[in-house]
Order: C-alpha cells, then structure tokens, then sequence
C-alpha cells in the first residue's frame, strides 16, 4: 500500500498550520517526521486521519484519492494512529478496549470477546507484545498500554501506523523495545509513520526522514545524516546542541533535604524518605519516568504540598512549614512543571506575569499601590534579554506560544538574587533553538554560586546540564550518580534498578542505542 | 519584541520566531473558560448591542399589546399603513415616556421638574450600582457572589440601628452608621467567604442560604423591642435619625441624597482596588488562576476571604443608601430587589468598575423611567423587567447577538496571535 499526502494545507483563520505539503509513505518503510513542537507535525496527522479536513490537497492510497470524514473512514481505510495521549478506558481489560468500537456480538446482542482475544494473543505472541488480553488497562505500565494501541490499529488491519510522539512517556528502555516493535513491524509489511522531535531516535529507526518547519516540507534528510545537520534543517540554522560548560566551582553546601516523605490526601506514600544536598554552583538534576515523584519533589522544597515530613534546609534555615510567599521570599526561584497552568496566568499581561510573585515588592510596589511604569518598563527590559516573542509587554500571556511562555517564566525567575533555583521541566515544548538559550542561562546562574535542582524527564537534557543526577523511581531515590554517568547505566536506574545493579547490567548487555 | 523598528540579521530573524502554537492544542484549550466567565468577562460591544436588541424586543411587545395596534391588524392588508403609523406611535410613545421618566421632561414647565426624572435615576441607581461593584468585584476573584441581596439587608439593618438607637453629633453620626452598614454587609459576604477559604464550601450555595437567613433574621429583628416602632404591631422600625441621614443634595422635593457621591467613590476604589493595589493584582491572579496564584505565594484562601467582605461591605453601602437615604425606616422591603438586579447589572458592566457603574445608571433609568411610562402611556412596568431580562439573555449569548448583527465571529485571542508569528516567519 502507497500512501501519498498531496499538497495538503490546512489553514486556522488566517494562520497556515500545513502549507502544501507532499509526504509519500510506502509499505515496509518507517517515515519519520521530524520537527519541532507547533511545526505542524500533528495537524497534518490529523488531517490524515480524518480528524480535520484539509483546506487544500489530496490524500491518495494506491494512486487513488480518497476523503476521509473521520477517524472512522481512515481506521476503515487501513490507517491507525497511536496518539501521544492514549484512548484507552482505564477500568476496562485490554480485549474490552481493543474491542471497543466495533465489537463482535453473539444472539440477542451479548458481547463475544472470543475472537478478539485471539486475536490479541496472534498479534502479542508474532511481535513478542507479551500482553494478557484479560489484564486490566489500569494495572499496565505505560509501555504496554502503547502496546495496546498499537494492538488496536493492528486488529483493525491497520496498514499505515502512525505514533505520535510515542516515545515522550517511556524510559529509555521501553523506547528501546518500541524502536524493535516498530523494526518488526516494517519487517512485516506495514508502514510506519514516527512523530517525532528527539534527533536520536528518528536516526536510529527512519528509512526515510522528512522534516518539517513551520508548516512546511523543508527537505528530506538521510537517517545517515549527523545529529547536527538534522537540528540545523529542522530549525533553520545550525545549532550547537552540546553545551559548554567549564566543571563546576563548588561552593558551601546551602540547600540540604533529609529524609524527605510526602503523604497524598488519600495516605498514599508519594515521596520515600529523600535525603541529598546541593552545593552552590552545582546542578543537581533528577531524572526518572515522569510521575514517580519528581513534581511532588519540587512542590514539597515550594511548600505547595501538605503531609511534608523531614527536613529542608536552605542556609540553615528549615523550609518546612513556611508558606510559599517565604519560600520565594528566602530566595527560592522555581520554574513550575506545567507552565501554563503553574507558570503563567493566561490572562494576565506579559508585563503583569513577570512580576507574579514580585508584584508587592520595590520597585513594582510602593505599599499598597503597584507602579505600572516600572511594570512596563521591567516588561520591556525582560522581552528583550530573554527574546521573548511578544506583541508586547500589554499582550495576555496566554497568547504567547509555549516556549515564550516558558521564556517569560525563567526571565521572572532568574531575575532577582537567588540561593535556589528549581527548574521542572526547563524545556519541555521549547523550540531547539530556544532551548540552548535557556541552559546557558540556567548555566549562568549555576555559575554566579547558586545551588540548582533541575527536574527533567528527558534523559538528554539531563545529561546536559547535572554535575550530579539523582535518580528517582516510585517515589523513592535510587541513587545519586556522576553527570557523566552512560545513559543506559541511567535507563536501568530509572526502571528501578539501583546504581550498582545498573552498571553491571549494562555491562554485560552491551551499548545504547545509535 | 516582534516589532522592534532595527531588524536583526536575517540568519537571527529564525532564532527569534518561534512556531506557531499548535492549533491541536488550542482547539483543545477552548473550553477552558467556563460558561460563566465568558459571561462575565465578555466584550463591551455585546453588552451594547444586547441592550439595543433588548430594547427592540421591547418595542415588539409593546406593539403587539397596544390596542390601537390590534385593530389596525385586522385589516392590515388592505391598509398596511395604518397599522404601521400605530405602531409607530405605540412605541415611539412608550420609548419617549421612558425617556422623559428618566432623564429629561422636556415637557415640563419649570427647570427643577424638569431635572426631576434625571434625580430619580440616579437616586434608583446608586444601591444598583453599589450592589453591583460587590458583585462585580467577587466575580473578579472567582466568586459568584448572589448574596447581595442578604448583605444588603445586614447593611441596612445595622446602619439603621446606630441611626434611630444612637444619639451622636451630626456628622459623625452618619459616618458611625455608614460604618455599621459597611461592618453588617461585610460579616455577611465575610461568612460565605471565610466557608470558602477554610472548607471550600460552594459560594453560590452559602450565599443564596445567607439571603434567605437575613430576610428573616430582619423579619425577626423588626418584631423585637430593639428595632419595632415602639406602641406598633408592623415589622417596622423607628427613622433614623436627621443627624444619621444622607442630606439631600436638592431639598425636599427630590430624593435624591449624597449617597450617590458614596456610590461614585465606591467605584473609584473599587477601580484603584482592582487596578492599582496590590491587594488586587493578588484577587484577579486567584479569579484568573489560582494554581498559579498558589505557586507564586499568593494566599488563595485570604484573597476569598478578603473578596467578600469587601463585596459585603459593597453591598452594606447599598444598604445604608436605602436605610439612610431614600427610605429611613427599617422594614421588610428595604432591600427591595437589589442584590438581585445587582448581578445582572454587574453582568452588564463586565464586572469592571466602571462598566458597573454605567450599568448601574441604565438600570435605575429604566426603573424610574419604567414608572413614568405606565403612569404616562399605559403600558406596564413589566415591559422594563422583560426589557432587563433579555439584556441578560442576549450577554448569555454573544454569538446570538453576533450573528444578528453580522460581526464575525471574535477569533480566539491565540490565533490572533499566531498570525504574526507565522507571517514573520515567512518573512
């Protein structure tokens, strides 16, 4: 089967999210899309799959144009889609949600699950899923729950797969076993269409690499071609995508946390007895799958979080059972996980977010009455050190992309006089070129003596920027290892492995990826 | 800053755009606003326009409940003229009459008479428009304060107690009392507000209950010794005192008392409160957002718990407008229907001060005009509360009013910024 996107445009009003752009995929071929977030990767999937309607072009299989009017005709039409955030119904068993949708019944319309259930065990046992069709969804990790979408589109006959970002919610070693499920599944005919913006595993797995920026085919690129020279194509001029940073001059050892637990409401331990320290002029990263405690880590230090016990120390002064006003107020700056929900208020100003949590200080404020000039003329001066993509200091932040969000967030945080700086996520939406921007200036503050925790699920980003890592894994720390610690010593550590199971393993199971 | 007057070097220009926001994620990002802060927050044009079509669909009504226009229908196709000038005269009679009512008569035969109505409207509109910044101010912070009317009553009765039970000097008497009506207002809002912050008790429910606890607590009080009108059985209290009163700004024959500059100060302050003062970025960061509002240090429960009693305090000084300005006894119906009217006058206004406060003056118009008109023309009062009850229902529906009015439809606010991304990106 021949699948060729034909000039597709798709305009938003006045703004263009796909502008003509050609794409043929073809059986037995992994086709990546490599992009940056908001290049229009995903609106053209959409388009494909039936979910918009293009405002120009032809989708053509086999040569023959067809129109899709929803996710039905293109399921129909022999295409699947692993979407980054899974369709699945959590309380119900794999064969009920593989089912789902057209499900076979017996007499008088009593479910028959027999037939799908063989079918999830044809299809586990031929790609080695090894998923139990009666298992709860609930209960599976989230590497297998992608299994389970990428069983649904197979038991549909699917022809063309396409996953859609499917790697940002795996460990480095469920990425692994989905780039062989994704071999096998070329191998057996299919085509495979990957969405992605992270350079080493389109390299690793693409035939053929297509990038896309702004809405546009910028070229077709070699999997063969450098890291480098991918990032150079997809943002449009070269990038340096390794940092530079001189080792770090460590000072006193300010911020300590001992044996840090944290309750939820419901009794659940979120947090297991935490204990590290950071010196000034260190960058202690915590890398880990994301949800094994790493937000309730940063919100426990912010004094965001009930049912905290042990202690957290910043200059000798204990944290614990301050509010978040004297937290910041001590010198805590801290870039929050979810900036457009923690981060920014959307429609507040650009000017108005940047003094958040300064509003009531000098200069911004002189008792009770805020001074709009300042505010401004602050606005004016951040806009531009942190090239900030505005229309202007009086824009709401909420019509700001999301890396100019994030941009607004970080000039807020850093500044002012800092003794820590906690950053969730620093660059999670941002654009390649943005992200250098912002480990320098991470960099830089980690330079001028503050301590600094950065939280991060990408591994890269973790590798980039720790002088330590710290590894964490339900809820617990697995252990603190060196920065220059190999990236699979890393993967196993975040599977739960601990430091020294990690390097012997890795040592006898060879290399990482690509 | 995407407009600076120097351009970068071309290769810098692509550093600096950014893509585009994915439109996925904003189609998905839609209906976050809920319902209500559309409502509220929706544009000025709407709420003109809403009034325009309210006042047309008042016009249909009065036409077709006009005598004159009924039996000019019957033989409307012979002579369409006929019933045409009828309705014409109906309503142009009615609209004038309202209009005479509340701004100007224009018939009248001395200066004072003339300004009589415009007095009214402003005498009507001062608890409307008091009521209203309490009610505007809460929504600012999230709150959907509908205990106007509840505090109102705390407010008037309160004030009116100092005012008939104190004897103090004057001046200082009126300012004792316009306190204690400040004070009752407040602890009423204040209860809802601090159930809020503590226990996240649901405002709506707590303030409808509170309405209903003061219209009977009030009932109640007016039977004891303390507020009865001594040697009387009726729920009626004693006037307050001369010294205690709001002075009329025109003498005897107007009604209309300084309690309208109360009015017009509390809408400055309430403008500073929101605009200017810290305490107020920290409300409308916790109404916009109060996760975000949280992770910057602010304290969500204390901007509720202060937001109210401050609406409270609002809806108090509508009170004492009542008690120490137009009415001067205490009874059951002091608050009339106020705090009710307030939301929708808050509505109007956008919840913005000043909004509020033209809201405020077209309602009491309507009100005072209202009366004129059926004293006038013969057609009910009843027309001005359908007229009021539409403006709400056209501002519930800006699409509706666009699409009568041809406007297209209002891009969301991240597309619009999205184009110039995307055209400079092209560039």
């Amino acid at each position: 089967m021949k699948l060729e996107l034909r000039g597709i445009t798709k305009r938003f009003g006045n703004f263009t999210a796909n502008d003509h752009i050609d794409v043929i995929v073809e059986s037995g071929q992994v086709h990546s899309l490599l992009g940056e977030n908001g290049a229009g990767k995903s609106t053209l999937m959409n388009v494909l799959f039936g979910l918009y309607e293009a405002t120009e072009g032809q989708i053509l299989i086999d040569d023959k144009p067809v129109k899709f009017n929803g996710p039905g005709d293109a399921m129909a039409a022999g295409i699947g889609m692993v979407h980054q955030h899974f369709m699945l119904v959590p309380v119900f068993t794999v064969a009920e949600n593989v089912a789902l949708g057209n499900e076979d019944t017996g007499p008088g319309g009593i479910l028959n699950l027999e037939k799908t259930r063989a079918r999830i065990r044809e299809i586990s046992d031929r790609y080695g899923f090894g998923v139990d069709p009666d298992a709860l969804v609930e209960d599976l990790p989230v590497g297998v729950q992608q299994r389970v979408e990428i069983i649904k589109a197979l038991v549909r006959n699917a022809k063309v797969l396409i996953l859609d970002e499917p790697t940002a919610v795996l460990t480095p070693q469920e990425t692994d076993e989905l780039l062989n499920i994704m071999r096998q599944l070329r191998d057996s005919g299919t085509a495979v269409v990957f969405i992605s913006h992270k350079l080493r595993e389109v390299k690793a797995i693409s035939d053929v690499i297509t990038v896309i920026r702004r809405g546009k085919v910028v070229g077709k690129a070699d999997p063969g071609a450098s890291a480098a020279e991918l990032a150079a194509l997809m943002v449009g001029r070269s990038v340096s995508l390794t940092l530079d940073k001189d080792a770090p001059t460590l000072g006193a050892e300010t911020f300590k946390v001992t044996d840090l637990s944290v309750l939820a409401d419901t009794g659940q331990l979120l947090l297991d007895s935490l204990s590290f320290s950071i010196s000034q002029g260190e960058i202690l990263a915590v890398a880990g799958v994301q949800g094994n405690g790493q937000t309730e880590l940063t919100e426990a230090i912010m004094g965001l979080l009930d049912h905290v016990s042990g202690s957290i120390s910043l200059d000798g002064k204990e944290l614990i059972g301050r509010s978040v006003k004297q937290i910041i107020n001590s010198g805590v700056g801290f870039v929050p996980e979810d900036r457009s929900t923690d981060g920014v208020i959307g429609t507040f100003t650009v000017a108005e977010n940047l003094v958040l949590n300064q509003y009531d200080k000098a200069p911004f404020a002189h008792g009770m009455n805020m001074k709009p000039a300042v505010m401004l003329k602050n606005a004016l001066k951040k806009i531009t050190e942190f090239d900030v993509r505005t229309q202007g200091p009086d824009a709401a932040a909420g019509t700001l992309s999301g890396g100019n969000q994030q941009k607004v967030v970080m000039a807020r945080e850093l500044s002012r006089p800092l003794k820590l700086f906690i950053a969730s996520q620093p660059t999670r939406g941002v654009d390649v070129g943005s992200i250098e921007f912002l480990h320098r200036r991470i960099v830089a503050e980690r330079d001028s003596g503050t301590p600094v925790l950065i939280v991060s699920t990408e591994l890269d980003e973790v590798v980039e920027l720790a002088d330590r890592i710290a590894v964490l894994y339900k809820g617990k720390l697995v252990g603190i290892v060196p920065g220059d610690t190999p990236r699979d010593v890393l993967g196993l550590m975040m599977a739960g492995a601990s430091n020294e199971e990690a390097e012997t393993q890795s040592g006898t199971e060879g290399k990482e990826p690509a | 800053m995407s407009n600076t007057p120097e351009l970068p070097p071309a290769e810098h220009t692509e550093t600096l755009a950014t893509p585009p926001p994915a439109p996925v994620s904003q189609l998905h990002a839609e209906p976050e606003s809920s319902l209500l802060k559309r409502i509220m927050t929706g544009n000025g044009l709407v709420s003109v326009l809403a009034v325009v079509l309210s006042l047309v669909v008042g016009a249909i009504l009065i036409a077709f409940t006009d005598e004159r226009v009924t039996s000019t229908a019957s033989y409307f196709f012979s002579r369409p003229t006929d019933m045409i000038s009828a309705v014409w005269t109906s309503v142009s009679e009615a609209y004038i009459a309202l209009f005479q009512s509340s701004i100007i008569n224009t018939s009248a035969s001395s200066f004072s008479d003339a300004i009589y109505p415009l007095t009214e409207t402003l005498t009507i509109a001062t608890p409307l428009v008091l009521a209203g910044l309490g009610v505007a101010l809460a929504f600012r912070v999230g709150l959907f304060n509908i205990g106007a009317q509840g505090q109102i009553i705390l407010g008037a009765a309160f004030a009116g107690w100092v005012g008939f039970t104190l004897d103090l000097p004057v001046g200082i008497h009126l300012i004792v009392a316009v306190i204690a009506g400040i004070i009752g207002g407040a602890l009423w809002g204040g209860i809802a507000g601090f159930l809020k912050a503590r226990r996240g008790a649901h405002e709506v429910i707590v303030t409808i209950m509170l309405n209903y606890i003061a219209v009977y607590l009030l009932l109640y009080l007016l039977s004891t010794p303390a507020f009865q009108r001594p040697g009387s059985n009726n729920p009626l209290s004693e006037p307050v005192a001369e010294s205690a009163a709001y002075p009329l700004m025109f003498g005897a024959d107007f009604r209309l008392h300084y309690g309208f500059f109360v009015a017009l100060a509390a809408v400055a302050f309430t403008w500073w409160l929101l605009n200017r003062s810290t305490t107020g970025f920290e409300m409308r960061a916790v109404g916009a957002n109060p996760v975000a509002a949280k992770t910057a240090g602010i304290n969500v429960g204390r901007a509720y718990l202060l937001a109210m009693l401050i609406a409270g305090g609002l809806a108090g000084l509508a009170g004492t407008a009542q008690i120490l300005g137009t009415e001067r006894s205490l009874s059951g119906g002091i608050a009339a229907s106020f705090g009710f009217d307030a939301i929708t006058v808050a509505l109007l206004g956008r919840s913005s001060p000043i909004g509020t406060l033209f809201a405020g003056l077209l309602f009491g118009a309507l009100r005072a005009g209202g009366v004129g008109m059926q004293a006038n023309t013969g057609i009910p009062i009843d027309i001005v509360l359908v007229v009021q009850s539409f403006i709400v229902l056209f501002i519930a529906a800006p699409p509706l009013v666009r699409s009568i009015f041809r406007i297209g439809t209002a891009k969301p606010k991240n597309k619009k910024a999205a184009a110039p991304a995307a055209t400079g990106g092209a560039a």
